[in-house]
């Protein structure tokens, strides 16, 4: 009998426990450690932020799921990983805390065969004074569902006071020069428009966006490029584009160093110092890693040899930090095996990159403002897929060494990112691009190919978004024909 | 007038320096007829996307 522990139950983690429950015999043991209760379908709580959508609408109980599926569910967060175990375990083994009420603040060990870190990443507030919608009130967020849900009733509150004909300012983007998810803010920052010309109330809004990516439309993956009119058109041109027609304005390359009530203190990348006054601000975190500690058989503390500094797992990747004029997309990791213990693997947020795709930058007094690599949605569910797939061939006697690979550089993503909810009027951003990590020795000057890297707006995008919102939470709840969906 | 939508743009701003979708473009965007076409081609694009990554 083999057991798979997989930390994390969100995108990559439910994946990889799903098909991993599928692939093996009865006799093996799949396990999931995750402090939720509930899985989210997160790229809908934009919807939820602006009361188109309620929580119920994005989340399920994972535990009927689970039960269903003949996987063992820990509600717990994971405390520290022993790989070699320790002086009276001889078996590799991690512990956690259980969180649920029943057994709150009770830590257990639980011995592995095979161990998946998907944790996803922590919401790192802290890195930014006055950020945390939670403690410090001033801003909110639409990282989960119900910090999406605080997002509405606060924009519910604005909503009022432009009906009173108050003018109001609305300020929307990321929260920290170190960023990702810049996707999410794009999506919520037209949808926040969308909504307030639909109810005729735009006149009296001022929206602002505000950004770490050095130009619009660089989404942390080095921008893109896309076929119009026989030219390769860069994605800063298009969203620049669409900003303008929306009336929205931006401010790119900031790191907003300190949140107030009512104004954000910036830096920009000329090393100027910069205020905005805001009504509403949507700005969300930086992510790092959720803190997990690593110990030896001696109980040595080795977080620093399996962790990268902000916290995320080291897998086949190049870590040995080259110089932007030297990457190459071979950087990227393929198997996600952990180099030094080979039955550790890490997928989506939780795997440490290699090093960012937009071009590292720095501002003139030294603070680094550049967006770190996204790893959600489809490349997460990918990479859970393909780690799955090795790990139940390992353990089956196919291989002794992983049989699949999801390398970020060989793989493509499909995006659609809502600019505005409606069946008739709603319209999203459809893209795709190939490869996700700009391979320039392949693909000279633009980095992708330019057959598969695409990008439109319209309303055929939202009906593409909606259904991706009920065919994964379809999928995710294992209903009948779940693996006919594709990642 | 088919730029009526672009009056909020003003010159010498970095508004002023981007391109601009005008009506037909617009109009398109929402043209369920057109949209359904459009339905159709992004899945085949998307398909093809998931089936050349899968390793």
């Amino acid at each position: 009998m083999a057991r798979i522990i997989i930390l994390g139950g969100g995108v990559s983690g439910h994946t990889a426990a799903t098909f991993a429950s599928k692939w093996l015999k009865e006799e093996h043991e799949v396990v999931v450690i995750t402090p939720n209760s509930k899985w989210n379908w997160i790229p809908s709580n934009i919807w939820v932020g602006i009361g188109e959508m309620k929580k119920e609408d994005v989340t399920f109980d994972l535990a009927p799921v689970y039960e269903k599926a003949g996987i063992i569910y820990k509600q717990a967060k994971a405390i520290s990983i022993h790989p070699e175990g320790d002086k009276s375990i001889s078996k590799n083994y991690v512990t956690i805390e259980n969180v649920s009420n029943e057994k709150e603040n009770k830590t257990e060990v639980l011995e592995y065969d095979y161990l998946i870190n998907a944790t996803g990443p922590k919401l790192n507030f802290n890195a930014t004074p006055g950020l945390n919608p939670e403690i410090d009130k001033n801003t909110v967020s639409v990282c989960t569902a119900d910090h999406a849900l605080h997002a509405s009733s606060e924009l519910d509150k604005i909503i009022e006071k432009l009906k009173k004909g108050e003018k109001q300012k609305l300020l929307i983007g990321t929260g920290h020069g170190m960023c990702t998810c810049q996707g999410a803010a794009f999506e919520y920052i037209f949808n926040v428009e969308h909504k307030l010309r639909t109810l005729g109330l735009r006149q009296n809004a001022e929206i602002t966006w505000i950004s770490n990516e050095s130009f619009l439309g660089d989404f942390g993956m080095g921008g893109m490029h896309i076929k119009r009119g026989g030219y390769a058109a860069s994605s800063k041109v298009f969203a620049e584009s669409l900003y303008t027609e929306r009336d929205i304005k931006w401010i790119t390359g900031a790191h907003v160093n300190k949140v107030e009530k009512e104004k954000v203190h910036y830096e920009l990348l000329d090393g100027s110092m910069h205020e905005q006054e805001y009504d509403f601000a949507m700005l969300i975190p930086p992510f790092a890693g959720v803190g997990l500690k690593a110990y030896d058989k001696q109980d040595v503390d080795i977080t620093s040899k399996i962790f990268a500094p902000n916290g995320f797992l080291k897998v086949d990747a190049d870590y040995s930090g080259k110089a932007y004029e030297e990457w190459k997309a071979s950087d990227w990791p393929s198997t996600l095996q952990n180099q030094d213990y080979k039955n550790i693997f890490a997928v989506g947020i939780a795997f440490a990159p290699p090093h960012l795709m937009s071009k590292p930058m720095k501002s003139l007094n030294g603070t680094p403002i550049n967006p770190t690599p996204p790893r959600t949605g489809m490349p997460s569910a990918m990479m859970g897929k393909a780690v799955a797939r090795s790990i139940c061939d390992m353990i089956n006697g196919k291989s002794s060494t992983p049989t699949h690979t999801a390398s970020m550089a060989q793989m493509g993503a499909a995006c659609v990112a809502s600019a505005g909810k409606g069946f008739f009027k709603g319209t999203a951003v459809s893209m795709t691009v190939y490869p996700i990590v700009p391979d320039f020795e392949k693909y000279p000057g633009t980095g992708r190919d330019l057959t598969y890297t695409t990008g439109e707006i319209g309303l055929a995008g939202h009906w593409i978004k909606q259904l991706l919102h009920h065919g994964f939470l379809w999928k995710a709840q294992l209903k009948p024909g779940w693996t006919l969906i594709p990642e | 007038m088919e730029n009526k939508h672009l009056e909020h743009v003003k010159s010498y701003t970095p508004q002023n320096g981007t391109m601009v979708p005008l009506g037909g473009v617009k109009f398109l965007r929402t043209c369920v007829l057109w949209q359904i076409c459009r339905f159709i081609a992004i899945n085949i694009t998307m398909t093809k996307l998931i089936l050349k990554s899968h390793h």
